[in-house]
C-alpha cells in the first residue's frame, strides 16, 4: 500500500533530531509538525520571518499580524524570534537551518529539483523555494513517486525548469525512502506492502537496490 | 527640531511627488503588514507605468491588487503572484511585465539597495531559469549568480509605532519586507498605527532608525486576513 499523506509526514518526522531548526514547506511537509517524536524539541522556521512557529491560534488569539509563510494565521511558541525577510533568508542562505522539507514535481538522479513551474501553465512564482534549496545542506523532498498516469517523477534528468541544481540528497515518496548519491537513487526503505519490483517499475532514473530493503513500519497513534 | 519632524498631515502630502514611471518598493507579505492607505493614495492619484517591487501583488480588490484595476503597474518584481485573478489576466495579456524573483533574493536586493551595495552573488537560482543571462562566478567550488540591488523612487512601508523622528517598530510578522524597503527608497514613507512621543520607543529596540525615513503618517488599517486558520 502506498503511504498516506499522514504516513509520509510521520516517516519524515523520524529524521528530526533534538535541537534542529527546521523549515517545512506547504502541503505534506507542513504535516510533519504533527509528528515530532516525543522527547525531542525542534524549532520551526517560517521564511516570512518567524523562528519558533507555534500552533494555530484560538479565536481569541487570532491576529492579522501573525502569519506563517503559507499566509495562515499562527502563534509564536515560547522562545520564538521574529525578524525581517532579509534576516530570515540570511539564516536560510547561510546554511543555519538544519533540515528543510519541501515538495517537488520532479527530482533527478543528480539531485536536481523542479518544483515551481510547468511551462504552458500559469506561473505563480517560486516564493522562497529557490533560496531554501540553495541554502540547505540537508533537504528531504516529499512527493508522489509517479503521476496519476503512472509516469515516474524520479528521473534521469528533470524535464521541467529547475528550482535548484544538485541540491537534493533525500526523497520520500508514497512508495519509498531513497537517498541520492553518486548519480543514482539508492533505495533505503519501501512502504508497507510495496514490492521492490513496483518501485523499479516506477523509477525512471538510475536506481541502486541494496540486498536488503526494509519495509517501513507505522504504529497507530 | 523641525528638520527632524517627519510627520505629515495627510496621505496626499505623504505621497507628494510620485509620478508616472517611478519605481516603488513596498513592504508586506501577502496581506500582512502592507501599507494599505499609501497604496490607496497611489490609486487615488492615478499615476501610471509604475515599477513595483513587493513580495506579492495583493489580492483582487485589496493591497497592491487595487493598482491593477486602472493598470497603474507596468512591471513588478515579486516572488509569488498567485491569489489574484486580475493579475493573472494582465500577465497573460502581456499588460504587466513580471520579473519573478526568489524571495530571499528580493529581500537582499532591497537590503543591498539601501546599504549602498550595487550587486551581490548568491547561489539561489544558479542552474535555473532565474540564473539565465546572469554573470556566474565560482567561489570555493560553488557557483553563484550576480544579482543587482533595487532602489526605489519611493518606498512605502507599514509600521506599528513610530516617533516624529521617524524611528519605527513593527508588530509581529508584519515586519517582513518593511524594514528592507524602508532603507532603499529615495523617499521613504512610513504609515503607522500610532505616533508616540520621542523617548517612548526603546532605542535598542528600534527596527528602522529614523535616518532612513522621510515621512511619517498615522493611519487606520483594515488588516485583512488572507487565510484564517484557528486551533481546534
Amino acid at each position: 500500500m502506498a503511504l498516506t499523506r499522514e504516513q509520509m509526514a510521520q516517516r519524515v518526522a523520524r529524521e528530526l533530531e533534538d535541537g534542529f531548526y527546521v523549515n517545512l514547506g506547504i502541503g505534506i511537509p507542513t504535516l510533519v509538525a504533527n509528528y515530532v517524536p516525543k522527547g525531542i524539541d525542534v524549532m520551526l522556521q517560517s521564511e516570512n520571518g518567524l523562528l519558533g512557529m507555534g500552533r494555530f491560534p484560538t479565536e481569541e488569539e487570532l491576529d492579522a499580524d501573525m502569519i506563517n509563510a503559507g499566509k495562515q494565521t499562527v502563534t509564536a511558541r515560547p522562545g520564538a524570534a521574529i525578524f525581517s525577510s532579509a534576516e530570515s533568508f540570511a539564516m536560510i542562505r547561510g546554511g543555519h537551518v538544519d533540515l528543510t522539507v519541501l515538495g517537488a514535481f520532479e527530482v533527478d538522479q543528480e539531485g536536481n529539483i523542479a518544483s515551481w513551474m510547468v511551462p504552458g501553465k500559469l506561473i505563480k512564482g517560486m516564493g522562497g523555494a529557490m533560496d531554501l534549496v540553495a541554502g540547505a545542506e540537508n533537504i528531504i523532498c516529499t512527493m508522489t513517486h509517479a503521476s496519476k498516469h503512472g509516469e515516474s517523477k524520479l528521473l534521469e534528468k528533470c524535464t521541467l525548469p529547475l528550482t535548484g541544481a544538485g541540491c537534493i540528497n533525500r526523497v520520500l515518496t508514497d512508495l519509498a525512502y531513497l537517498e541520492i548519491k553518486d548519480g543514482a537513487f539508492v533505495l533505503k526503505e519501501r512502504a508497507p506492502g510495496v514490492s521492490v519490483e513496483e518501485i523499479i517499475e516506477k523509477t525512471a532514473g538510475k536506481l541502486v537496490i541494496p540486498d536488503h530493503v526494509p519495509e517501513m513500519t507505522f504504529v497507530e497513534e | 527640531m523641525a528638520g527632524f519632524d517627519k510627520r505629515v498631515a495627510s496621505y496626499a502630502e505623504a505621497m507628494e511627488g510620485i509620478e508616472d514611471g517611478m519605481t516603488v518598493l513596498a513592504g508586506g507579505f501577502g496581506l500582512c503588514g502592507i501599507p494599505e492607505n499609501l497604496i490607496a493614495e497611489i490609486k487615488r492619484r492615478g499615476v501610471k507605468n509604475l515599477t513595483v517591487a513587493s513580495n506579492n501583488c495583493g489580492v483582487d480588490g485589496f493591497g497592491l491588487g487595487v493598482l491593477l484595476e486602472d493598470r497603474q503597474i507596468s512591471r513588478i518584481f515579486a516572488s509569488y503572484v498567485g491569489e489574484n485573478a486580475l493579475f493573472e489576466q494582465q500577465m497573460l495579456n502581456d499588460e504587466i511585465e513580471v520579473i519573478l524573483t526568489p524571495q530571499g533574493t528580493l529581500a537582499e536586493k532591497m537590503r543591498a539597495g539601501g546599504a549602498g551595495i550595487p550587486a551581490f552573488y548568491t547561489a539561489t537560482g544558479y542552474g535555473t531559469p532565474i540564473g539565465e543571462g546572469k554573470e556566474v562566478r565560482e567561489f570555493n567550488g560553488r557557483h553563484y549568480i550576480l544579482e543587482e540591488a533595487l532602489v526605489g523612487d519611493f518606498a512605502i512601508v507599514k509600521g506599528w509605532k513610530a516617533d516624529r523622528y521617524g524611528n519605527v517598530v513593527y508588530r509581529h510578522t508584519a515586519q517582513n519586507f518593511n524594514p528592507l524597503a524602508a532603507t532603499a527608497g529615495k523617499i521613504t514613507v512610513v504609515e503607522v498605527e500610532e505616533i508616540v512621543e520621542p523617548g517612548e520607543l526603546e532605542p535598542s529596540q528600534i527596527h528602522t532608525p529614523g535616518i532612513y525615513v522621510d515621512r511619517i503618517i498615522q493611519g487606520t488599517f483594515e488588516k485583512r486576513i488572507e487565510k484564517r486558520t484557528v486551533h481546534g
